[in-house]
């Protein structure tokens, strides 16, 4: 077996288990992915287990991987297959051999603290006016925004409609404004664990430093990260999701309007498959006056992949023709829903985009749970 | 009882303890085989066909059935349970509870006018068939019941759960024989036995654990075990593969469902799932000559007698057999789609179906712990129940005087099942014969 990868796998402090597999094909039946490209997880598994991958320099369908750990969530035997694809694209990023865009993210990051290539000095200039305290002053609540809601257009209206809700319920919370760095989540799935470590290293102390009980994110991305890959002492991480589901059972959080729409709503893969948060961004939706709320075919453990995922923001994927997203938005406008709700900046991306190129803006339109619970406050 | 020999005790009428029952009671000793459900025939009554022979199930069932309900050496206590057991090998003194069946025993002819009549007919989810059909309040599990004589369901009676049931009892009334007694209560019957025989057989896991699958979302995905009830020829639909009304005309099967996976506590293999899905693909066949049949397995395990001429004659027959477990059901328009890797081909592809069969793993009876507890036996770490020795004690449990049979030992196939329980009754004859000696 290539011992290497193994060892590699583990000095990553990755749980792969190459010798567990029993080549049932549980993982890339269930892999996004793989009817789409040429990417077969289980056979990767099978070639490094016996010594025969060949050069990973030709195999640009290793960057197809959304890491939405389908993969790992089915594997009966924790063999971790997704965490091989890690694992041979830290080989890669050594080797220097990435597609160019997920390199230009990389050094942003690593420069600026974001992948979209922003300064630094504007990460809060969303925030300006808003009221929005510094988490430095001591708060209950430490809001993580997360660099897409914090630069992007799109997203920074649902930053705003966050800012909103929280301080309609009246919470005690801050952000850190341009100290804000990037958390690593997607960083550390393309395989670039040293500049992952850093961000670790930096943003760890930092985080702590507020001395907040709570940490909320925006994102799906980086509750993860931080839950799973922080070790975060004295800081209960959520997602907002989580948080507002509770603010609502709490009472704090009341409805004075309606939104009378019909939703349905996309779980995202870091959320739900990764963290099994499947019932409380339905809560929310829920309880909003108004809401008629709708299901789609694939949910839950059974959603399908937006393809936002593991650098796939910043890397188009070997097949542009046939995107997930496409076959998602349609299966929403079946439903005879009004608007797609996501909880997951990434998800907003690729499904408005989709929803753009498929032609259902008049029928469908993308809307984040946040921006629903604002417009009923 | 006939006999003035040291008795046993058999919990459990599955084909193991009714096996059991039966050897010991041919060899003169006295037998007391308790069963907590209506009527004896554990699992193997809810079997259309077995393989690899393809027997009808109750044809080759129902005759042992017959013969512990009658044999002059064997008590038979249905719809009882064990509630305490004391002493040791050679003097255990066991109290039984039989639960009211507000049914005279002696008196119902079992004709069945009571459930006819019943307010609850055809409304009560039928548990025998899998809930695929519906009885009455008042029961009996299937035609071929010992002893054929019916309950009341006390979960679904009006009468026992609201206190009234109309201005007359239906069943009461309808009854020509005067069965019906609603003041029955418990009774708790005392029994001095020399040896004990554990027979309780075994649970399936509950599909939903896999929620890949969407058991439970989709009407056409179903168990093996509710495949055998639509096959059978006394279930739902009297044998014919129907959903919905409609043939199915492509089925897949997938193997393993539950099983060699330690996140559902099954990380064993379940040893009959192979063979039977194997056995359900021939049905389909048989019954639908025209019908896309795909089975889609990890590793194909046919190991007993006659099981691979078995498994060959299946594949001659048309079924086409995927390696590869899937690893989602979604439905596209209205038909489900079963994606999967085909590992040989090296491709995922997505296999359209109008019926999804789960070869769900073969768990421990829910209530293994409270059994083991009650009896003072140890389980190994897959859940069943422990055996002496591995090897040379396969059927001692690791307590003295109480032996194991059956499935409550590890998941095993109708032969293997009945060699056990013969097996478990040479071994008690063993300790009653020394009884004798010193009574
Ligand atoms: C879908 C399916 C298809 C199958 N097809 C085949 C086939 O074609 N060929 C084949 O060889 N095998 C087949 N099998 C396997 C076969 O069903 C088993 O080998 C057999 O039923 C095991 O018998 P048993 O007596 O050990 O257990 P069971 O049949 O489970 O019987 C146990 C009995 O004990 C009773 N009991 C449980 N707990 C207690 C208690 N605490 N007190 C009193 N009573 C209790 C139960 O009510 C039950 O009556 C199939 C199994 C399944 C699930
Ligand atoms: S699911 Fe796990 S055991 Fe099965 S082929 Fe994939 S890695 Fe191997
Ligand atoms: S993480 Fe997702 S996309 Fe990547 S190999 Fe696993 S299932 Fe496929
Ligand atoms: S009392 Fe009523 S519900 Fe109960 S068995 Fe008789 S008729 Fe049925
Ligand atoms: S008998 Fe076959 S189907 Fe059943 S668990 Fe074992 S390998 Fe899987």
């Amino acid at each position: 077996m290539q011992a290497d990868i193994q060892e590699l796998a583990k000095e990553l402090g990755l749980g792969l288990d190459l010798l567990g597999c029993i080549q049932c094909g549980k993982c890339t039946g269930g892999c996004p992915v793989s009817i789409t490209t040429a990417l077969n997880v289980r056979f990767l598994v099978y070639e490094a287990l016996v010594d025969a991958l060949p050069d990973l320099g030709g195999m640009e369908e290793l960057w197809d991987c959304t890491c939405c750990f389908t993969c790992v969530e089915r594997c009966p035997k924790d063999v971790r297959p997704a965490e091989l694809i890690i694992s041979l694209r830290s080989q890669l990023v050594e080797s220097g051999k990435i597609p160019g865009t997920i390199g230009d993210a990389l050094m942003s990051i690593f420069r600026q603290g974001n992948p979209l290539g922003f300064a630094r000095e504007d990460r809060a200039a969303w925030a300006e006016g808003l009221g929005i305290k510094s988490a430095r002053e001591g708060c209950e609540v430490l809001w993580f925004v997360g660099c897409v809601p914090s630069y992007d257009m799109r997203s920074q209206a649902v930053a705003k409609a966050a800012a909103k809700v929280f301080q309609a319920a009246g919470v005690d919370f801050g952000i850190l404004g341009t100290e804000e760095t990037c958390c690593g989540n997607e960083v550390r799935r393309v395989g670039e664990m040293g500049l992952f470590e850093m961000l670790v290293e930096e943003g760890k102390p930092l985080l702590e430093s507020v001395g907040a009980p709570t940490m909320v994110t925006t994102s799906p991305h980086c509750f993860n990260t931080f839950k799973h890959e922080y070790n975060l002492e004295g800081m209960e991480v959520l997602h907002y999701t989580q948080f507002l589901a509770r603010l609502i059972e709490e009472g704090k959080l009341t409805f004075s309007g309606k939104v009378e729409r019909v939703v349905t709503y996309h779980d995202p893969c870091f959320l739900g498959k990764q963290n099994h948060v499947f019932d409380e961004p339905r809560a929310v939706l829920q309880a909003i006056p108004g809401v008629k709320f709708v299901e789609m075919d694939r949910i839950r453990e059974r959603s399908l992949c937006c393809e936002g995922g593991g650098g796939r923001m910043w890397f188009e994927g070997t097949n542009t023709e046939e995107r997930l997203a496409f076959q998602r938005v349609h299966e929403a406008a079946e439903t005879g829903a009004e608007v797609l709700a996501v909880a997951c900046p990434f998800c907003m991306s690729m499904l408005e985009d989709a929803v753009k190129v498929q032609g259902l803006e008049d029928r469908l339109k993308v809307m984040d749970i946040l921006e629903l619970v604002a417009e009923a406050m | 009882m006939a006999s003035a020999k040291p008795a046993a005790l058999v919990i459990g009428a599955g084909i193991a303890g009714i096996q059991a029952a039966l050897d010991l009671a041919d060899a003169g000793f006295p037998v007391y085989l308790v069963e907590r459900e209506p009527s004896v025939g554990g699992r193997m009554s809810q079997l259309d066909k077995t393989f690899p022979t393809l027997d009808c199930s109750s044809c080759i069932l129902t005759p042992k059935m017959v013969d512990v309900g009658q044999h002059p050496n064997i008590e038979l206590m249905t719809y009882s349970e064990v509630v305490a057991v004391e002493g040791e090998v050679g003097s255990f003194h066991v109290t039984i509870k039989k639960k009211p069946r507000y049914v005279e025993e002696d008196l119902c002819k079992g004709c069945g006018a009571c459930a006819e009549a019943c307010r609850m007919h055809g409304r009560v989810i039928d548990t025998f068939n899998q809930g695929l059909g519906k009885r009455a309040a008042i029961y009996v599990p299937f035609p071929q019941a010992v002893p054929l004589v019916y309950t009341i369901d006390p979960n679904a009676c009006i009468y026992l759960t609201r206190g009234v049931c109309g201005k007359t009892f239906k069943c009461k009334d309808a009854c020509p024989a005067d069965a019906i007694n609603f003041d029955q209560k418990e009774q708790f019957v005392e029994v001095d036995v020399a040896a004990i025989i554990v027979a309780t057989g075994f649970d399936l896991i509950d599909p939903r654990t896999k929620p890949e699958f969407g058991y439970g979302v989709y009407p056409n995905v179903l168990t093996g075990l509710e495949f055998e009830r639509l096959s059978s020829a006394s279930g739902p639909t009297a044998g014919k593969i129907l959903l919905n009304g409609k043939e199915p005309k492509d089925v897949v099967f997938i193997h393993c469902v539950g099983s060699r996976d330690p996140h559902t506590g099954v990380p064993y293999c379940s040893r009959i799932c192979c063979m039977y899905t194997a056995k359900h693909a021939h049905l389909v066949r048989d019954k639908l000559p025209d019908a896309r049949i795909t089975v889609f397995y990890i590793d194909m395990r046919a190991f007993g007698k006659g099981y691979e001429e078995f498994y060959d004659r299946v594949k001659h027959e048309g079924v086409i057999y995927r390696r590869g477990e899937p690893s989602e059901v979604f439905k596209r328009g209205d038909k489900l789609v079963v994606r999967a890797d085909d590992t040989l081909l090296r491709r995922t592809v997505e296999v359209e179906a109008d019926l999804v069969v789960l070869a769900t793993a073969v768990v421990p009876r829910a209530d293994t712990e409270a059994v083991a507890r009650l009896l003072g036996l140890e389980r190994t770490p897959d859940g069943f129940f422990k055996e002496a020795h591995p090897k040379h004690c396969p059927v001692e449990s690791t307590r003295p005087g109480v032996f194991l049979a059956g499935c409550c030992q590890g998941p095993k196939d109708i032969p293997d099942t009945v060699a056990q329980g013969k097996a478990a009754a040479a071994a008690a004859m063993g300790v009653l014969h020394q009884a004798m000696g010193n009574g």
